[in-house]
């Protein structure tokens, strides 16, 4: 397994055959050690440093974090959970609808045209897709002013639900098209020829060979949507409490005295929800590719 | 690779023709909703840059992208923060792919939790880290030489730690597809070929392995390029004007130019994939 290859190349290439294996990845560590490890240890050190206002001195603490779990910051957090799971759970219900619906058609063309549609939606995301929106359902937009609607539709919870479902969907497609592929024709027949009813075969068969697959679709909407930040800005700007408006605001505008750590403290515990949602990914990923052979 | 379209097949069994009428019905709804909330923000938006109320149709905003200020070197900057960003993933992530697959098979792990991160970190916190970092830095490492080149990667003509964290956004996409790539080539025994003849590291990199897996590179870079140029948090928050930064600055006196410059940047993805998929089939 190792390296037979560079020692019989070594009387050219000069000696220490190993070294030189390990060295191929150095650059890659080195580079991943600055520009990730440093930004990621400050941020870890920077959450639980709390400045004393009075005597400017630096010590170890909590405090950052118990105030990021608090009042508007804690608002902001649940908002945004709350918005990413249901983005989450209705676009994986949705996608998976419009992958199966695209799959049992007769029409080819159609599969492959929604599947290229979907990578191009599923890449569609920040600010532009903001914009896009707010010219169709905006205050001034043309279905708001056609149809005589008030303002304010698309400036809220389930407006912002609304557009992320724009590139949340098509990632469903995407994700869920070659496990509903695996579904073999032959479970169906088998199902049938045993008289199930095509609910039976949907309770029975079909959902539990999908779920693996589902739930790891729901997670990564579900991250996708938490960590979105430039649609929501562009388009609420602060009228939805979402926790990356907080961290951003934080950062960039003025903060309360003792309050400077508070974006750091904000990002872990963003970190913290998306890492504990991975946890839950990494596992069923394992699991459901035994099915996407 | 999956796409046997088998499942059409099945309709004509025993539970399909009971009730034809009532599963078509099911689909086409399905169909329609879906195709009505994708197109019709497309179609609006597009009504919405050509025709106003006071001059009827024109294609006016559409040609003011050209002439609003500050485009030109919004883009330049974002196509030039690309080309590094690319050639940086790539150089060091292939020597890396390679050195694992060569010889240091215990690196791998190591290589899968380093372009898994990225994935799990959301880009607003890691932007928090870098600029917590950059101005502690600044305040620690006064007194070294160190702070000429923290100020240096920071110019705004052309912010390098905009490379970086480029480089550690994209790596997870890089990452899979040069893999794909290099899974269908038998490396070992290319490289063992080559270096047996005579053939320098160099000469085995540029002339044995990536000829071999250019469309796996072309994918990646093409992934790396959408990605750059369509960025907004980490160049906002730090502060520098890259393309989709400029976007939102020119956009609050003029709805319709941000409306077209928005359908613009929509075509650029679909242009990127399309190239991308025809990269990948031409290798098929």
């Amino acid at each position: 397994m190792t390296v037979p290859a560079v020692t019989a190349a070594a009387p050219r290439g000069g000696g220490r055959p190993r070294s030189k294996n390990w060295l191929g990845a150095l650059p890659l560590l080195v580079v991943t050690a600055v520009a990730f490890g440093i930004p990621a240890l400050t941020l870890l050190a920077g959450a639980f440093t709390v400045k004393d206002p009075a005597t400017k001195v630096s010590s170890f603490g909590t405090a950052n974090l118990s105030r990021s779990l608090q009042g508007p910051y804690l608002n902001a957090l649940l908002s945004s959970v709350q918005l990413s799971a249901v983005v989450a759970v209705a676009a994986a219900v949705a996608g998976t609808f419009l992958a199966q619906a695209v799959i049992t058609s007769r029409f080819t063309a159609l599969r492959e045209a929604v599947l290229t549609f979907s990578g191009v939606l599923s890449n569609f995301g920040g600010v532009p897709l903001a914009f896009i929106w707010i010219a169709t359902l905006g205050n001034s937009g043309v279905i708001t002013t056609a149809l005589g609607l008030g303002p304010g539709v698309l400036y809220n919870f389930w407006g912002l639900a609304l557009v992320y479902m724009y590139f949340s969907v098509p990632l469903m497609v995407l994700v869920v098209t070659p496990a509903l592929d695996g579904l073999r024709p032959q479970w169906r027949e088998a199902a049938q020829n045993n008289g199930a009813t095509t609910w039976q075969f949907w309770r029975y068969v079909g959902i539990p060979v999908l779920t693996p697959a589902l739930l790891g679709g729901v997670v990564l909407l579900f991250g996708g949507a938490f960590a979105a930040y430039a649609t929501a800005y562009a388009m609420v700007g602060s009228t939805v409490p979402l926790v990356t408006l907080q961290i951003a605001e934080a950062l960039t505008g003025d903060v309360l005295i003792g309050y400077e750590n508070v974006a750091l403290a904000l990002s872990l515990d963003m970190i913290v929800v998306a890492l504990l949602v991975m946890a839950v990914y990494l596992p069923l990923q394992k699991r459901s590719s035994r099915w996407l052979r | 690779m999956v796409a046997v379209a088998t499942l059409p097949d099945v309709t004509p069994g025993p539970a399909a023709t009971a009730r034809p009428g009532q599963r078509r019905a099911w689909r086409g709804i399905v169909l329609v909703v879906a195709a009505v909330y994708f197109v019709v923000p497309m179609a609006v938006s597009f009504w919405f840059t050509v025709y106003s109320e006071g001059q009827g149709f024109s294609l006016a905003a559409y040609g003011r992208i050209l002439s609003a200020p500050g485009f030109l070197p919004s883009l330049l900057l974002s196509l030039a923060l690309a080309a590094c960003t690319i050639a940086a993933v790539l150089l060091l992530t292939l020597p890396a792919m390679l050195a694992v697959r060569l010889g240091a098979p215990r690196l791998r792990p190591v290589l899968e939790l380093i372009s898994t991160l990225p994935l799990v970190v959301p880009p607003i916190t890691y932007v928090v880290g870098i600029s917590t970092a950059l101005r502690e830095g600044v305040d620690a490492l006064a007194a070294t030489p160190f702070w000429a080149t923290l100020i240096a990667i920071q110019d705004e003509r052309f912010p390098f730690v905009l490379v970086l964290a480029y480089v550690m956004l994209t790596l997870p996409f890089a990452y899979r597809s040069l893999d794909a790539g290099l899974r269908a080539i038998d490396v070992r025994t290319l490289v063992e070929a080559a270096r047996n003849l005579g053939a320098s590291w160099p000469y085995v990199l540029f002339r044995v392995i990536i000829p071999n897996i250019r469309s796996s590179i072309a994918s990646a870079s093409f992934l790396t390029l959408a990605l750059v140029l369509g960025e907004y948090t980490v160049a906002a928050l730090l502060g520098y004007e890259t393309f989709p930064v400029w976007i939102v600055t020119i956009s609050g006196n003029d709805g319709q130019l941000s409306v077209a410059l928005s359908i613009i940047s929509l075509l650029l993805i679909w242009l990127l994939l399309l190239t991308l998929s025809g990269a990948g089939r031409k290798r098929r």
